[in-house]
C-alpha cells in the first residue's frame, strides 16, 4: 500500500485513530473464522464524515477498504483479504435515537448488538436478533452478515428489522436507503444491502425496529438419552405447527465442554439437550410449555425441567451463549459450520455428521439452532499441525455438502465470506453468480470494498460432488 | 389483427406453440394496461420458453408485461411501450411441499386461493392474504407488493419468502435464496423482486415458509367519535402485551362502501349495521389463541376501548369474522369499484402519526368537497380512497390538488406517499409513486444490471423505471 495513505489517513483522522505498525495490527488479521489476512493499516472513523474521507484516500490510491465491528465473525467477512484499509467501527458507537412510541431506534454502526437491548429494557422493549456473540458483536456487523440467534426462530433475522441505512458507498457518494416508515417506494435497497457481507456498501447508520419484551416467558430444558430422541422431538415440535421463541440443541460431548466451564446446571451424562423456550401472553405460555413438554416426553426426554426463576433462565441461556468460548478452553483451534437443512431431515443429518467425525477422526460437537435447522458443528482440531487442518477442511467440507443434497444450504447467519466462497458453486450456476456479481460491481465498481468475498475466485470445484441443483428442486 | 401482431404472434408460436399465442383484439382486451393493449399474448409453460420470449424481445426490441390473473394491472404508470403480455397463468404448479418443514416452492402462476386449500389439508397457511386474494396468483401478489390485514402479526412477503426463481430481462435463467427458513448465501435478490411490478424480471417460482393455522381466532370491533380517539385505541392496544393478529381502522362511510354490490361479491355476509357506523370511527382487530387468551383478549379490549373514549363495543365471532376479515383484505377493490374515477392514495407513516396524517388526507379531501373513505393498518399504512362522482373538468383538478396536498403533508411528517390506483387519464398529472427520492439513483443501477434493455414493463416503476 502506498505509505502516503498512511500520511493522508493521519491527517483526516489523527494520529491516534491510524494503527500501521505490524504489531499493532496483529489483532485485526483475526476474526472468529480459521482464516486470517493482515491489513495494512486499521483506521477508526468518528462519524460519517470520517467514513467518507477514509474511502476517498482508499480511492485515491486505490487501495482495498473492509468495514469491521468486533471481529467476532464466523467466515472471514470482516478480515483484509487483499490487505489494505480496515475501518474499525468501534468510534461509532452511539445510540442516535430511541423512538419508544414508534418502536424504533437509530444507532451508528458500532453499537453492541446487546447495549441496545439494555438501553431500551426500561421501555418494554428489545432488538429481537441474539446472535450469540451479541454482548460483542455490533449492529453494523449484525447488518453486514444478516446475523440471527437462538430466538431468531420466532422473531426473524437480522433483515426483519432494519428499516432504513445510512451507507457510503465504495465511490465515496453517502446515501441513505429505505426508510423509518414502512414500504419506502420503489427497490427495497436495504433488503439487498442488509446480507451483502459489506461488499456493496460502508454502514454508518441504521434503523431498526424495536419489539417488545413478551409478558412472559418459560425455559424448557428437555434432558435425552439418544441424539436421534432429542432430533426426532425437534422434527415432531415444527410438524406440529409448535413455533417455540427459541429451540436449541447441545449434545453431550458439548454439555460436558459448557458444564466444565460454565456450570449451567446441564446434565453431563445425557446424549443431548433442548433447550427450548416458550413467550408470549401469561394464558398462551402455560399452555405452550405444557405442550412443548408433552412432545419431549412423547420422544422419552428422561426429564424436563422448566427453569424456575429468572436466574435459572439466565444461566441455562449463559450455558447455550457461552458454549462456543468454553470450546475454545479444550483445544487451540476450533471450525465451526454453518450449513442449513430442512428440519425434517435432522436426524439423519445429526447421525452423518458424527460419521464424518470418525472417518476423519475429530470430536465433532453440535450447538446449534436446532428449530430452525441451523446446524453448528464445532471441529476441534489443532491448526499448527498443517495435516491436522487439511483434515479439519476436509471433513467440514463433507458436512457441507450432505446439508446441500439434504435441499439445504451453506451458510444460515455466518455468511459465505472468504470461507466458504468455493462452496457457493454447489448452490448457485455461473449465471446465478454472475447476476449476483454484477449487482456487487454496480455499487462496488472498482472491487475496492471488502474485496475476495462470497464469490469463489477459481471456477472449478472437481473434488466436490454435489451438482448445482434449482432453489426449489425437491429432495424428498 | 395488425401486422406487428401477425409478426410477432407467429414467433412466439414457435416458443410457446400456436394454441398457447393471443392475437386476436378481442382476447387482447383482457390484457390492456391503462388503455393500451399488447399486440400478441404469450402464455408460457416453462422456465425456457419465458427465456425465449424475453430474448426474442430483446432482439426485436419489444416491451414485455408479465401478468397473472390481471387484477393488479392498472397500478403504477402508463407502460412506455407494451407489445407482449406474459401470461403466467399455464406455470402454476406446486413444486415441492414439505409439510413437516413448513416450506414450499411453487411457480409463480399457482392462485393463492388454490394453494391455500392445498396447505390447508394439512393445517398450514400462507400469510398472503391480499387484494383480489380469489382471483390472484402468487407471482402477482408478489411483484405487485401489496399487503395485507395479516401483515400486522406475519409481516410481508418479505418476511416470509425465502428463495426465488426468475428470468432476467437478459433472458437468463437465476435464482437466489434457498428453500430453508434460515439462510444467508448470497444476496437477497428476490426481495428486490417484492413490489418491483415485474421491472427487474419474471418471476418463475417462490419458495415461502408456510404456518400453521390459527385455532380459534376472533374480532374486537369498537366505534369512536372522532380519528384520534381510534388510533389512541390503535397506540393503547400496540403499548400493551397484546399481539393481535390484524389490526385496522376504518373511517365513517365504510358503511356505504361496504353495502355496495362491490363489498357483497368479497364478503357476502354483512356485519352488524350500528358498528360501522355512517359518522363514526371504526377500531377493529382480530386475535387469536386458546380459550382463556381468547377471553383476555376480549376482557382487555373492551377496557381499553372504555379508556379510549369508545361508543361502543362488540366482539365479532363465526361468519361475522370471516367477513370482516374479507373487508379488511379487499378493501381496495371495493372502493376501486365505488366511483368511475377512485384514486387511492397509500400514505406511510410511523406508527404515532397515523392520525395526524388521516385527519391531514380528510381535511385535504372536505376542503376539495370530495367523497372520501379511508382504512389505516397498525403500523402506520393507510389507504386513502377518494371516490369523485365524475371525472371531469372541476373534479379533476380538484382530486389533483387534494392528492399533492395529501402527498406534500405526509412527506412534511417524515413519511412519504404514492399513489398506486388512479384513473389511466390522470396518471400524468398525479404524482403517482409520490416525490422525488434521494435513494432513486441506487434503483436506476439495478434496473441496468437486471434489464438493460429495459424490456420488462418499461416506464411502469418509480421514477419511470
Amino acid at each position: 500500500m502506498d505509505t502516503r495513505a498512511i500520511t493522508d489517513l493521519k491527517k483526516l483522522l489523527g494520529p491516534d485513530a491510524v494503527l500501521h505498525r505490524p504489531e499493532e495490527l496483529l489483532l485485526y488479521e483475526y476474526d472468529g473464522s480459521v482464516e486470517n489476512a493482515r491489513p495494512n493499516c486499521v483506521v477508526f472513523p468518528r462519524n460519517t464524515k470520517d467514513v467518507v474521507g477514509i474511502v476517498q484516500i482508499a480511492n485515491r490510491y486505490q487501495t482495498p477498504i473492509i468495514g469491521r465491528g468486533a471481529g467476532t465473525g464466523l467466515s472471514g467477512g470482516a478480515l483484509a483479504r487483499q490487505g489494505g484499509i480496515l475501518i474499525a467501527f468501534s468510534r461509532m458507537n452511539r445510540i442516535l435515537e430511541i423512538d419508544a412510541e414508534n418502536q424504533r431506534a437509530t444507532v451508528q454502526p458500532g453499537v453492541v448488538n446487546a447495549d441496545v437491548s439494555v438501553a431500551v429494557a426500561h421501555l418494554g422493549l428489545h432488538f429481537a436478533p441474539d446472535p450469540s456473540s451479541q454482548k460483542a458483536s455490533t449492529i453494523g456487523g449484525n447488518v453486514s452478515e444478516n446475523s440471527g440467534g437462538p430466538h431468531t426462530l420466532a422473531y426473524g433475522v437480522t433483515t426483519n428489522h432494519v428499516l432504513s441505512l445510512e451507507v457510503v458507498l465504495p465511490t465515496g457518494e453517502l446515501v441513505r436507503l429505505g426508510s423509518s416508515a414502512l414500504d419506502s417506494p420503489g427497490y427495497d435497497l436495504p433488503g439487498l444491502f442488509v446480507g451483502s457481507e459489506g461488499t456493496l456498501a460502508l454502514v454508518t447508520e441504521v434503523t431498526i425496529k424495536l419489539t417488545r419484551l413478551p409478558e412472559a416467558v418459560k425455559t424448557l430444558l428437555a434432558i435425552f438419552d439418544t441424539v436421534d430422541d432429542a432430533t426426532e422431538t425437534v422434527v415432531d415440535i415444527t410438524a406440529r405447527g409448535i413455533t417455540p421463541a427459541a429451540c436449541e440443541m447441545l449434545d453431550g460431548w458439548t454439555i460436558r465442554a459448557v458444564e466444565s466451564h460454565v456450570h449451567a446446571g446441564f446434565p453431563i451424562d445425557c446424549a443431548a439437550v433442548l433447550l427450548l423456550e416458550v413467550d408470549g401472553l401469561r394464558e398462551a405460555v402455560e399452555q405452550h410449555a405444557e405442550d412443548v413438554a408433552e412432545v419431549c416426553r412423547l420422544h422419552h426426554a428422561r426429564e424436563v425441567r422448566v427453569a424456575r426463576d429468572e436466574h435459572e433462565r439466565a444461566l441455562l441461556w449463559k450455558g447455550r451463549k457461552n458454549a462456543f468460548g468454553a470450546v475454545g478452553r479444550l483445544s487451540p483451534t476450533y471450525y465451526v459450520q454453518d450449513g442449513v437443512i430442512p428440519r425434517t431431515k435432522l436426524p439423519q443429518t445429526l447421525r452423518r455428521i458424527n460419521e464424518i467425525g470418525k472417518k476423519y477422526d475429530f470430536e465433532i460437537g453440535n450447538i446449534f439452532h436446532a428449530g430452525d435447522g441451523n446446524l453448528h458443528p464445532i471441529i476441534l482440531f489443532d491448526a499448527r499441525e498443517e495435516k491436522q487442518f487439511q483434515r479439519a477442511v476436509a471433513a467440514a467440507e463433507e458436512i457441507i455438502c450432505f446439508c446441500i443434497e439434504m435441499g439445504g444450504s451453506i451458510t444460515g447467519e455466518h455468511g459465505v465470506g472468504m470461507e466458504k466462497d468455493r462452496f457457493m458453486p454447489l448452490l448457485f450456476t455461473e449465471d446465478d453468480l454472475n447476476l449476483m456479481r454484477r449487482v456487487r460491481d454496480a455499487y462496488n465498481p472498482t472491487g475496492l470494498l471488502n474485496p475476495g468475498k462470497i464469490f469463489p475466485s477459481t471456477k472449478g470445484c472437481g473434488e466436490i460432488r454435489v451438482r448445482p441443483t434449482p432453489v426449489g428442486a425437491s429432495r424428498a | 389483427m395488425s401486422t406487428a401482431s401477425a409478426i410477432h404472434g407467429s414467433r412466439l408460436a414457435d416458443i410457446v406453440g400456436p394454441s398457447n399465442v393471443i392475437t386476436d383484439p378481442a382476447q387482447l382486451a383482457a390484457y390492456t394496461i391503462d388503455k393500451k393493449a399488447p399486440a400478441a399474448a404469450a402464455r408460457p409453460q416453462s422456465t425456457a420458453e419465458i427465456v425465449d420470449v424475453v430474448k426474442f424481445a430483446v432482439k426485436e426490441k419489444l416491451a414485455i408485461v408479465a401478468t397473472g390473473a390481471r387484477t393488479k394491472l392498472g397500478m403504477g404508470l402508463p407502460p412506455r411501450q407494451y407489445d407482449i403480455a406474459l401470461d403466467m397463468t399455464r406455470l402454476d404448479r406446486l413444486v415441492s411441499y414439505d409439510p413437516g418443514d413448513l416450506t414450499l416452492s411453487v411457480e409463480a402462476g399457482m392462485p393463492l386461493l388454490k394453494l391455500g386449500v392445498v396447505l390447508a389439508e394439512h393445517h398450514q397457511f400462507l400469510p398472503l392474504a391480499v387484494p383480489y386474494y380469489n382471483q390472484t396468483t402468487i407471482g402477482g401478489a408478489v411483484a405487485s407488493g401489496v399487503d395485507g390485514p395479516l401483515r400486522q402479526f406475519y409481516g410481508t412477503a418479505r418476511d416470509y419468502l425465502l428463495g426465488m426463481e426468475f428470468v432476467t430481462g437478459e433472458g437468463v435463467a437465476a435464482k437466489s435464496g434457498g428453500r430453508v427458513v434460515k439462510n444467508v448465501t448470497g444476496y437477497d435478490i428476490h426481495k428486490l423482486m417484492i413490489g418491483a411490478l415485474g421491472t427487474l424480471g419474471v418471476i418463475t417460482r417462490l419458495n415461502f415458509k408456510t404456518f400453521p393455522m390459527l385455532t380459534s381466532s376472533r374480532a374486537f370491533m369498537a366505534t369512536f367519535q372522532t380519528v384520534e380517539r381510534a388510533c389512541g385505541m390503535h397506540n393503547r392496544v400496540s403499548q400493551s402485551p397484546l399481539t393481535p393478529i390484524t389490526m385496522e381502522i376504518f373511517s365513517p362511510g365504510v358503511a356505504d362502501l361496504f353495502s355496495s354490490k362491490a363489498a357483497l361479491r368479497a364478503a357476502p355476509i354483512s356485519l352488524p349495521k350500528d358498528l360501522l357506523s355512517k359518522a363514526r370511527w371504526t377500531f377493529t382487530s382480530g386475535f387469536s389463541g386458546n380459550p382463556n387468551t381468547l377471553t383476555r383478549y376480549e376482557t382487555e379490549l373492551r377496557e381499553m376501548a372504555e379508556e379510549c373514549g369508545a361508543v361502543d363495543a362488540t366482539v365479532l365471532e363465526g361468519s361475522e369474522l370471516t367477513s370482516a376479515f374479507s373487508l379488511k383484505r379487499e378493501f381496495i377493490p371495493i372502493a376501486l369499484d365505488s366511483s368511475p374515477a377512485t384514486i387511492i392514495v397509500k400514505i406511510n407513516v410511523l406508527p404515532r402519526q397515523m392520525s395526524e396524517a388521516l385527519a391531514n388526507a380528510a381535511r385535504e379531501a372536505d376542503n376539495n368537497r370530495l367523497r372520501w373513505v379511508a382504512m389505516a393498518r397498525g403500523l402506520g399504512v393507510i389507504y386513502f380512497a377518494i371516490l369523485p362522482s365524475e371525472s371531469t373538468g372541476a373534479t379533476r383538478r380538484q382530486v389533483i390538488q387534494a392528492a399533492d396536498n395529501i402527498l406534500a403533508a405526509c412527506t412534511a411528517l417524515g413519511g412519504h406517499a404514492t399513489i398506486p390506483w388512479c384513473p389511466s387519464e390522470w396518471k400524468n398529472e398525479l404524482k403517482v409513486w409520490g416525490l422525488p427520492r434521494a435513494d432513486f439513483a441506487q434503483m436506476l443501477k439495478l434496473k441496468k444490471v437486471f434489464d438493460p434493455a429495459g424490456v420488462f414493463s418499461p416506464g411502469r416503476f418509480v421514477g419511470g423505471i
